[in-house]
């Protein structure tokens, strides 16, 4: 625990720099193109940044720790309630681009490792090349003018139909769980219509990376001389497979997998910008280049427990679970 | 060195090497034949060997000026005057791809010998010293690494100015820390191996272990990584350029060259397809060649 | 991999049976409005200072006098002030209220809420302040020259200003009318229910703020006792959509009503779309180019005169910026009184070439800021390769608007090329700003003055020239004057007006009477129906 708090407090104290050296007015934003010499001035002192810098930090930490995050200057609502509304916009889009991943990820890249060099092998492979190499937001533009604009199967951009827009009201502030919770169907399909096109592309990306590392995991596992002793013993392919080779590398795989769902946590900024999701993505960027400290700052607390617990979580699997590195 | 009644082929396959050298030699041409075996990685090889020649050449094989422009005749679709059509502004794409080839080349390869550099010091030292000196680097690490990437790099470029030199410092900035970490496991899987503890008894320090032993091992590993990573570096370059922080206008980089074209994808879809498409090849080509090294390089990868 | 990606999708559309797509038409009482919103940080009318924001109070709050969406000719007319009088020695102006409107909450508006909201944005002195101030009033003073009487309300100022000059500024967003009592119930410390008014509204107008999400949306609801009468739209949506191509896609599928940043290549496609109109509006905002005299090489007249051969009007009103802007090249917007249509210059690379060999210039290097919009950056662009045709190099570095704004605020922008939209609708705001500049030295910091941050010494004649238009009660008389300053800034001002905007606005066929505001306002929704 100590050590999270001090890789936060460091993931802090670098956003925080960064923010000061930046040669980004704050002040321009909150009193805009016009002001006059003596209406910046007012506002300079009243966002406190004519106190030395270590002062500010400090404040920063305190506030933070007795729940304050500050105010956004460029919503000009508390950072807390922005990071409320836009962080499970993200972890909605995230989680279900991680669920399609994983759910045909890994399946692929175990078939592709037990048959090796076969047809399934080599759609794998090209599958999982393209997707690397594809450029995100060209694939976002052209998937949304076919199934949206051509096609009409899926909902445009942002998250719900304009018309279901602020009608379920919201609970855990997902808004698939939300409309579930309130029974309203209508409105679960218009989200999932929304969803669908920007999961189904973060989803082929990290189904290109899990798909890789499972059938490289297998590969290892398939290799090794227990599997040799199984069949030996004559038990089933499906069983060599499933029940030997695939039990052992879950371990890995979860890290894998919770890895690639921190990468779409934080980086789905340019598919959000595509698909007018309001998530943590576009909130951070827009912050960042506007000089919205305290928005930025909240933004990199969220992003930074994701991250580092998920790293953690990892770290903790190796060690518990595998016997060489102890 | 005896060669009579040998091919060089023969040679450098020999089971029995005679010397250091002829093993050596041996192994890398090993290394080859796996290599040219695999068409794909081949192919990826073949594309990536005419980048190097089109971004050597541009000045002479482009048909026109990558900056020439011409209003009247802008948004123009593919034809034989211009192959890949025109852009916004009337200037020949074809020529800016051809042009460009050269800032991705400078981007990626500046970005592919810092990052991974970086990240081999601080992971193996992190993993071969273990104790404090482990924690406080990996807390470092895990810094950079919860940081979100782009936006990380946007700071960077945000606070340095925009430019493309920047823009490579910044990605550099960003890349290093999951070498780090893969330095550190390879590190940690053979620091008590056999052949280090052997080592060590014959007497060699830390640094030796570490320069001659240890390196080594992570090199290939890293290298399979970086050639995998390079199609990440390409198109982070271009959220940087789309972004408008990496090279700056009227230089043809191809990510810049992408978000130009974003306003006109609906009705002029080349403008952003063609550099979309000279991106895709090229971090295809790079995905090719670091599948076909790691069959080559890494012993525990997979080979198929 | 596109084979694969659909074959998904496809199997997905199919599970999903026929949910998508079902609603292709907005509800005939919603207007659904796409437009990027991410500028608003604040909806309190005494603090609004950035578009979108003005876009909604225009439509929450009501003014003294203001301007009829039906008839923008007219100019202001009156609206919550019924009828007003000039005194004799032009020196205070008397409004009477109209009777019986109501606020939002029930509250009747009298001249005591049109006072007190006078006095609260004085009082507060946020950014548009000046709007007010330049009237002589200040913190101190502002009780006693803002003051009500029963059913009326009298305005003293500093020094016998045009009628029209004083009216246009009170059509201004941070003239509107507060609700006294709803606001100072809110009130924390002596912050005059600012930090309220930041995310509420109480106000008067023809809709009630039902929610603002930032980033995300704006919702209206119409207010039933509306002195004009219940708006026919009862629920107005402002989505913020940032791309153009995506408020193209929601248009052409019937999912909004109204697209409000479409780029010229979308509105071209969209005028040939079924169900869809375009509809253009020229607005106040003036896309001119700045060259800054703190810079040698610029502030040679030589070159400031070739400059203005240098920029292929034509050529880039024909292409990338068609239909979005208009070449003008005077610092009044059409639409504004004393607005000038001259067209003195000509893009004419021979002609600069000339101008600078005659004067001895060959060659030189400017590096400057340009903000990363697409359209600054591709007039930039074609700057930079005409400038390179008459020997001049140019360098380009994209910065952010907030970097780009601040290098020009310290002065530090050789070449700045952008847009500057005016304040309120009357012409001194961009007159005061393009053609006023009183002391030209650094620590003067006037850094809301485009000719200050250019190092533009105006010269004394045409400082004066600036303020007695401001007190000439003869309109006629008074937009000549304008003319005539716009003459002489053309002939030797090193800030060169460019062009003019023109809003597109993609409408659903069935939407009537939209209106952005024209060149003098903000977007309206009170008079917009839509048929069938």
């Amino acid at each position: 625990m100590l050590s999270l708090a001090l890789t936060l407090l460091g993931l802090l104290l670098v956003t925080f720099i960064i923010g000061r050296v930046m040669p980004i007015d704050p002040v321009l934003k909150v009193v805009g193109d016009r002001a006059s010499q003596a209406q910046y001035e007012a506002a300079y002192q009243a966002m406190g940044l004519d106190k030395p810098l270590v002062v500010q930090f400090f404040g920063y930490i305190g506030d933070v720790l007795t729940g304050n995050f500050g105010r956004s200057i460029s919503t000009g609502q508390l950072v807390i309630d922005d990071i409320r509304h836009v962080f499970p916009a993200t972890l909605e889009l995230a989680t279900l681009g991680t669920l399609i991943g994983v759910s045909i990820g890994v399946p692929l890249g175990v078939i592709a490792a037990a048959r090796r060099g076969g047809i399934i092998d080599q759609v794998a492979r090209v599958v999982a090349l393209v997707g690397y190499s594809m450029p995100i937001f060209w694939l976002g533009l052209m998937g949304l003018l076919v199934f949206y604009g051509i096609l009409g199967w899926v909902g445009g951009p942002g998250r719900q139909g304009i018309i279901f827009d602020g009608m379920v009201p919201s609970v855990t502030g997902l808004i698939l769980v939300d409309s579930l919770i309130a029974g309203d169907w209508a409105a679960f399909r218009d989200a999932f219509s929304h969803i669908i096109l920007p999961a189904s592309l973060l989803g082929y990306f990290s189904l290109a990376y899990i798909s890789r590392m499972t059938r490289s995991f297998m590969l290892e596992q398939l290799g090794a001389e227990y599997i040799t002793t199984a069949r030996v013993k004559g038990l089933s392919e499906g069983a060599v497979i499933w029940r030997h080779a695939f039990r052992n590398i879950s371990i890995p795989l979860v890290t894998v997998i919770a890895l690639s769902f921190g990468s779409l946590l934080e980086g789905s900024v340019l598919t959000e910008i595509i698909f007018s999701w309001p998530g943590l993505g576009q909130y951070i960027t827009k912050s960042l280049l506007a000089g919205d400290m305290s928005a930025v700052l909240g933004g990199t607390i969220v992003v930074g427990v994701c991250f580092i617990a998920l790293n953690l979580l990892s770290d903790l699997l190796y060690r518990v679970l595998d016997p060489r590195s102890k | 060195m005896s060669v009579t009644g040998m091919t060089r082929r023969e040679w450098l396959l020999s089971d029995a090497p005679l010397t250091r050298r002829q093993a050596r030699l041996g192994a890398l041409y090993q290394g080859w034949l796996t290599f040219r075996a695999n068409k794909l990685a081949m192919f990826g090889l073949v594309i990536l060997i005419l980048l190097i020649g089109m971004a050597i050449l541009a000045p002479w094989i482009a048909p026109q000026s990558p900056f020439a422009q011409n209003l009247a005749g802008r948004l123009a679709p593919p034809s034989a005057e211009h192959w890949l059509g025109t852009d916004a502004l009337g200037r020949d794409i074809l020529s800016r791809l051809i042009h460009g080839s050269r800032i991705t080349l400078f981007i990626v390869g500046t970005v592919a010998l810092i990052a991974p550099i970086i990240g081999l010091f601080i992971g193996t030292v992190a993993g071969f010293a273990g104790g404090w000196i482990d924690q406080v680097l990996m807390r470092i690490t895990d810094i950079f690494l919860a940081f979100p990437k782009l936006i990380l790099a946007l700071a960077f470029v945000a606070a340095l100015g925009p430019s493309i030199g920047n823009a490579v410092l910044a990605l550099a900035l960003t890349a290093w820390p999951p070498y780090a970490r893969l330095a550190r496991a390879e590190t940690l899987t053979v620091r008590n191996a056999d052949f280090i503890a052997a080592a060590r008894l014959q007497g060699a320090g830390p640094m030796r272990l570490l320069v001659r032993h240890i390196w080594p091992l992570c090199i290939s590993s890293l290298i399979v990584r970086v050639a995998l990573d390079m199609a990440g570096i390409i198109l982070s370059a271009a959220g940087l350029g789309f972004l408008g922080l990496g090279a700056q206008p009227p230089m043809p980089e191809w990510g810049a060259m992408i978000s130009d074209g974003r306003a006109y994808i609906l009705d002029f879809w080349w403008v952003a397809a063609m550099p979309g498409l000279a991106i895709f090849i090229v971090s295809l080509a790079f995905n090719l060649l670091g599948d076909g090294l790691r069959d080559v390089l890494d012993p525990k990868g997979d080979k198929s | 991999m596109k084979m694969h990606l659909s074959s998904r999708a496809l199997l997905l559309a199919s599970a999903l049976a026929l949910a998508p797509a079902a609603y292709a038409e907005t509800p005939a009482d919603t207007l659904v409005v796409a437009n990027d919103i991410s500028d608003i940080i604040s909806l309190d009318p005494a603090q609004t200072f950035e578009f979108s924001g003005n876009d909604v109070n225009r439509n929450t709050y009501d003014r003294l006098v203001d301007f009829d969406p039906l008839d923008m000719e007219a100019g202001f007319k009156p609206a919550l002030a019924e009828s007003w009088k000039v005194a004799e020695d032009g020196m205070s102006i008397t409004f009477t209220m109209r009777e019986g409107v109501t606020f939002h909450s029930g509250n009747p508006v009298r001249a005591e809420d049109a006072a007190w909201s006078l006095h609260r944005a004085v009082k507060l002195d946020k950014t548009p302040a000046f709007i007010l101030t330049q009237f002589g009033f200040t913190a101190d003073n502002v009780e006693e020259k803002i003051t009500h009487d029963g059913n009326t309300l009298t305005i003293s100022l500093d020094q016998p200003y045009a009628q029209s000059f004083v009216l246009n500024c009170l059509t201004a967003m941070i003239a509107s009318v507060v609700d006294k009592e709803t606001v100072m119930a809110h009130a924390e410390g002596d912050d005059l229910g600012n930090t309220w008014l930041n995310t509420n509204e109480a106000g008067s107008g023809a809709f009630q703020l039902a929610a603002w999400r930032p980033n995300e949306a704006v919702q209206l609801t119409a207010y039933e006792d509306y002195y004009q009468g219940a708006s026919d739209m009862k629920r107005v949506i402002v989505r913020n959509v940032a791309e153009s191509s995506a408020q193209r896609l929601l248009l052409e599928q019937g999912d909004i009503d109204a697209a409000r940043n479409l780029t010229p290549t979308d509105v071209e496609s969209l005028s040939t779309t079924e169900g869809v109109r375009i509809q253009d509006e020229p607005r106040g905002r003036i896309l001119y180019m700045g060259l800054n005299q703190k810079d040698e090489l610029l502030s040679n007249p030589a070159v400031i005169e070739a400059m203005k051969h240098l920029v292929n009007y034509e050529g880039i009103t024909d292409s990338f910026l068609k239909g979005m802007f208009m070449t003008h090249q005077a610092f009044l917007p059409a639409g504004y009184l004393g607005a000038l249509e001259d067209q003195p210059w000509t893009y004419d690379v021979e002609k600069a070439r000339q101008i600078l060999s005659d004067a001895g210039i060959e060659g030189g290097t400017i590096t400057t800021k340009v903000r990363d919009l697409r359209e600054y950056v591709d007039v930039a662009q074609t700057l930079q390769a005409s400038m390179a045709e008459a020997g001049l190099t140019l360098n380009i570095e994209q910065m952010t608007g907030a970097q780009v704004l601040d290098a020009y605020r310290a002065r530090e922008v050789p070449i700045f090329l952008g847009e500057w939209g005016p304040d309120y609708s009357d012409p001194n705001t961009n007159a005061a700003t393009f053609a006023y500049n009183p002391d030209n030295s650094d620590e003067a910091m006037a850094t809301g003055l485009l000719a200050w941050r250019n190092a533009y010494a105006v010269p004394d004649s045409m400082n004066e020239a600036t303020v007695a238009a401001t007190l000439e009660q003869d309109s006629d008389k008074r937009a000549q004057m304008y003319q005539d300053i716009q003459r002489q800034y053309q002939a030797e001002a090193p800030i060169i007006p460019l062009f003019q905007r023109i809003e597109n606005t993609g409408l659903r066929q069935n939407v009537q009477n939209w209106n952005a505001g024209g060149s003098v306002t903000s977007v309206m929704y009170h008079q917009v129906t839509k048929g069938e």
